[in-house]
């Protein structure tokens, strides 16, 4: 029961410490574009290179930050990639085959993604499953019925004015997608920081007794991270169509292995402990920019796997010894 | 053998079974936890072939006593363990070659797995087995259940056996355990509260199969709260009262009212407290609450009123509170609080908050705070809709608003960014209470308050908890403290068995009339639920 009053020199280590945790990632980033601009000034210091990293990477930004709203919960969502190629193969088979508006199109997509996070809702909560695999079969059924619609081909053609205002147009020379992308993290953002229902979702994530026992309606929370993941997948899918011009039934599985990578990595910055979107939206460029370098070096593709798959397990593994040494002071 | 030195006045020493040899002795045990003396020169021998009552309060020192030989917990030095006459030493995970089996009170097996898989778990265990013979392991299964009149089916799930044969399972299973042992182990198979969720008539079978065992040459320490059945079933009891040694008796020899004074003690606090209270309104009544262990309880509540609830282990008393929450659904019952009803089979604890009604649990790490976040974070979390209606929260005013907390009610220390898990259990519980507090609740529901505080903190949450009632608010507390009861409540109701049996009122609460009340009137409330 001893006050300790620590001195200042251990203080003004600890403040040195936290800075570390906080701002390590961005330091690093800039550490990694310093080296490959070296390495490759012309291609990698490009203007071009970097409005391609921001602008490819908005589909991703969109998945990691619709992962981490039911992380933050303590549920996952692993349906969220099937949900992207679903939404995606929604709006083409709709706009294209069947001659919808586009602007039809999309919403379909997106009600679909809300119909997607409802039955994992429901699943998860009324027959009280574990959300990691309930998602996981979710993911590969909403697969299935990609392929079914779509016969497993690629379809393109979709309407243009899709893709003239998601990647087309630019604002700074940078495409319009990643500024959608930078508006969910905000509102994410501003959720998780200043709104009672941010601080819901945190308790309901780390002590879901003492959220119950404290009257928050936990059922009734999960279910909305459900809802919101089910939304933010197919708003993914919507920006993967725009920036594609067409929909393609399995790349969008490939995200999934990223967007963990990049909401764990996000976790260790900004808010270090905390699934924080301004940190998810970091890690996503990051770990893109290593890649975009490498491969620019020369260095082949299995490096992406190399380079998620790494960062998964390093992020998380820094995540755990943040959290066990703020439990154990 | 070495003699021992009792010291005058606290160990009597325990009358000889004539012509027994020890299974298990132990001489002057004593532990302390920082600051806190749980047991002090602590001496039992218990004879080959004896059942031993273990009797004592909550916080007598009973289940660190266990824990002890359990391995859980290390002895102070100076201790010393013998063995069938050989000394041995209190290791961390020897018991079982010592040859001590426990069966706690919630029995330890997995529901979902079959009685024969329950029986092996503790064999499979310790010993690499490459090939399993199931057919050979069943039989040796049933011949063990026939020895002891057990018709279980070893492939049942453990799930399927009504509560008395789980129970029976699990003390056969435990003295399997002891059977693999040397003769020259102690064989001793300890029973910490194996009766209390058994009906009546399942008792005896409890008792016969104790006998059994007994007769197969094994010790028996029996643990109970239960006065009637250690009368029963022993043949000598200890008795621990504030970590020493109250007294050692042979039980056929001795009244039941001696072995209440010994587990009691003589002492009688009467602390002042409010009067003129019975003229005011009632503001809370239970009406008819069905559910766990309660049958048909209903109860009232003044304003500015602490009620105290208590009993032993399975009585219900604890169940109340959360009952009453909504944090357990009830199967009948209604509250009424300040004229309004509420349904209890319905009930939640996002409704009760709404009502103003709050619960302080007693599990405060699983369910009172979250540890790895501050206090700003925990102690806000009712009052989020005050910032902006809850859209505009502002982390400077939060951290203010728990400063402000943190300094009246003495949190230490009173940096709001402190993370809960580096606070003292009592700065912890302070934090829970101000918490609640803050939002001024009508009703407030507490479930062992002072749990895992010290000493210090003690006295300062039961300031707190008279000051809330002092503003009108009525306090329900559950405990089984009765010395925290008899310093904080107006009125103390006794449960037992699931009903009221006793209420007591104004000057006759005292720590002693209490205990008094658990364990006198568990025989009584025994006839009414019978009839």
């Amino acid at each position: 029961m001893t006050d300790a009053v620590p001195t200042d020199t251990a203080r003004y280590r600890q403040r040195w410490i936290d800075r570390c945790e906080r701002y390590g990632l961005i330091v690093v980033w800039l550490v990694v574009i310093a080296v490959f601009g070296i390495a490759q000034p012309a291609t990698f210091l490009s203007w071009a290179n970097f409005s391609t990293i921001f602008g490819s990477q908005a589909v991703l930004v969109v998945m990691t930050l619709g992962l981490i709203v039911p992380l933050t919960a303590g549920d996952y969502d692993l349906s969220i990639a099937g949900n992207l190629t679903l939404s995606s193969m929604t709006i083409a088979v709709l706009n294209v085959h069947a001659g919808w508006p586009i602007l039809a199109a999309v919403t379909a997509a997106l009600l679909i993604g809300l119909l997607i996070g409802l039955v994992n809702a429901f699943v998860v909560l009324y027959f009280r499953i574990n959300s990691l695999i309930v998602t996981l079969g979710m993911g590969t059924f909403v697969h299935g019925i990609t392929l079914w619609l779509s016969n497993s081909n690629t379809i393109s053609g979709i309407d243009f004015t899709l893709t003239k205002a998601i990647i087309v147009t630019r604002l700074f020379g940078i495409p319009l997608a990643f500024y959608y992308a930078l508006l969910v993290a905000m509102i994410i953002w501003y959720v998780f920081s200043f709104t009672a229902a941010g601080q819901r979702l945190l308790f309901v994530g780390r002590g879901r007794d003492v959220a119950r026992l404290s009257g928050i309606r936990v059922t009734q929370v999960r279910a909305i991270t459900f809802l919101v993941s089910g939304f933010l997948g197919s708003l993914s899918g919507v920006l993967s169509v725009g920036s594609l011009g067409g929909a393609d039934p399995n790349s969008g599985l490939s995200y999934l292995l990223p967007a963990f990578a990049a909401a764990f990595l996000g976790a260790t910055t900004i808010v270090p402990g905390r699934f924080n979107p301004i940190g998810s939206v970091i890690a996503v460029y990051f770990l893109v920019t290593g890649i975009t370098g490498l491969s620019i070096l020369g260095v082949s593709t299995f490096v992406q796997d190399l380079f998620y798959g790494g960062a998964l397990i390093a992020a998380i593994c820094v995540s755990q010894l943040v959290r066990g040494r703020q439990e154990m002071t | 053998m070495e003699t021992l030195t009792p010291k005058a006045g606290i160990f009597s020493p325990a009358p000889p079974v004539r012509g027994a040899e020890s299974a298990l002795r132990v001489e002057n045990l004593s532990k302390h936890f920082s600051g806190f003396q749980a047991l002090s020169g602590v001496a039992i021998d218990i004879k080959r072939g004896e059942v031993h009552g273990l009797l004592g309060q909550n916080g007598s020192g009973k289940s660190t006593f266990i824990k002890i030989l359990g391995g859980y917990h290390v002895p102070d030095p100076g201790a010393s363990l013998f063995v069938g006459g050989l000394r041995a030493e209190f290791t961390p995970g020897t018991f079982r070659k010592l040859g001590i089996a426990f069966v706690h009170q919630h029995l330890g097996l997995v529901p979902s797995m079959t009685v024969l898989e329950n029986l092996l778990v503790v064999e499979h265990a310790i010993e690499p087995r490459w090939f399993i013979n199931w057919h050979l392991q069943e039989k040796r299964a049933i011949s063990l259940f026939q020895r002891f009149g057990l018709e279980i089916d070893p492939s049942t799930p453990v799930k399927r056996l009504n509560p008395a044969e789980q129970a029976l399972f699990a003390i056969v299973r435990a003295f399997d355990q002891l059977e693999h042992t040397p003769a020259t182990a102690a064989k001793l198979l300890i029973l910490d509260e194996p009766t209390p969720f058994l009906p009546a008539q399942d008792v005896q079978k409890l008792f016969a199969l104790v006998r059994a065992i007994v007769a197969e040459g094994a010790s028996v320490l029996f643990v109970s709260h239960d006065i009637d059945e250690v009368c029963e079933i022993t043949d000598r009891i200890t008795v621990l009262r504030d970590g020493q040694i109250a007294g050692s008796l042979i039980t056929n020899e001795c009244k039941k009212s001696d072995i209440v004074k010994l587990i009691v003690g003589q002492d009688v606090n009467l602390s002042a407290r409010p009067h003129g209270l019975e003229r005011r309104q009632e503001m809370l009544t239970v009406n008819g609450l069905n559910g766990r262990v309660l049958k048909d309880f209903s109860m009232f509540a003044r304003k500015g009123e602490v009620v105290g609830l208590t009993g032993l282990i399975g009585s219900g008393y604890d169940d109340i509170v959360n009952l009453c929450f909504g944090a357990i659904q009830a199967h009948a019952g209604t509250l009424t609080l300040n004229g309004t009803i509420h349904d209890l089979t319905t009930m939640t604890p996002h409704k009760s908050v709404q009502a103003g009604i709050v619960l302080i649990p007693s599990e405060r790490h699983a369910s009172g705070i979250v540890q790895s976040l501050d206090v700003t974070d925990n102690v806000t979390l009712p009052i989020l809709d005050r910032f902006g209606g809850g859209w505009a929260l502002s982390r400077n005013m939060m951290r203010s608003r728990a400063k402000v907390l943190n300094e009246s009610f003495d949190v230490r220390p009173r940096d709001p960014d402190t993370l809960m898990s580096s606070m003292s259990g009592g700065n912890q519980q302070k934090v829970v209470l101000s918490k609640w507090f803050q939002i001024q609740p009508k009703l407030v529901f507490l479930d062992e308050p002072t749990q895992g505080v010290d000493i210090g903190a003690r006295a300062q949450v039961f300031d707190e908890i008279r000051k809330m009632a002092s503003r009108g608010t009525v306090i329900i507390c559950a405990s089984s403290d009765h010395e925290q009861l008899a310093a904080i409540c107006d009125r103390v109701l006794v449960l037992s068995h699931g009903l009221l049996v006793v209420s007591l009122e104004g000057d006759d609460i005292s720590k002693g009339a209490i205990s008094e009340a658990c364990y006198i009137n568990e025989e009584a409330s025994m006839k009414v639920a019978l009839t």
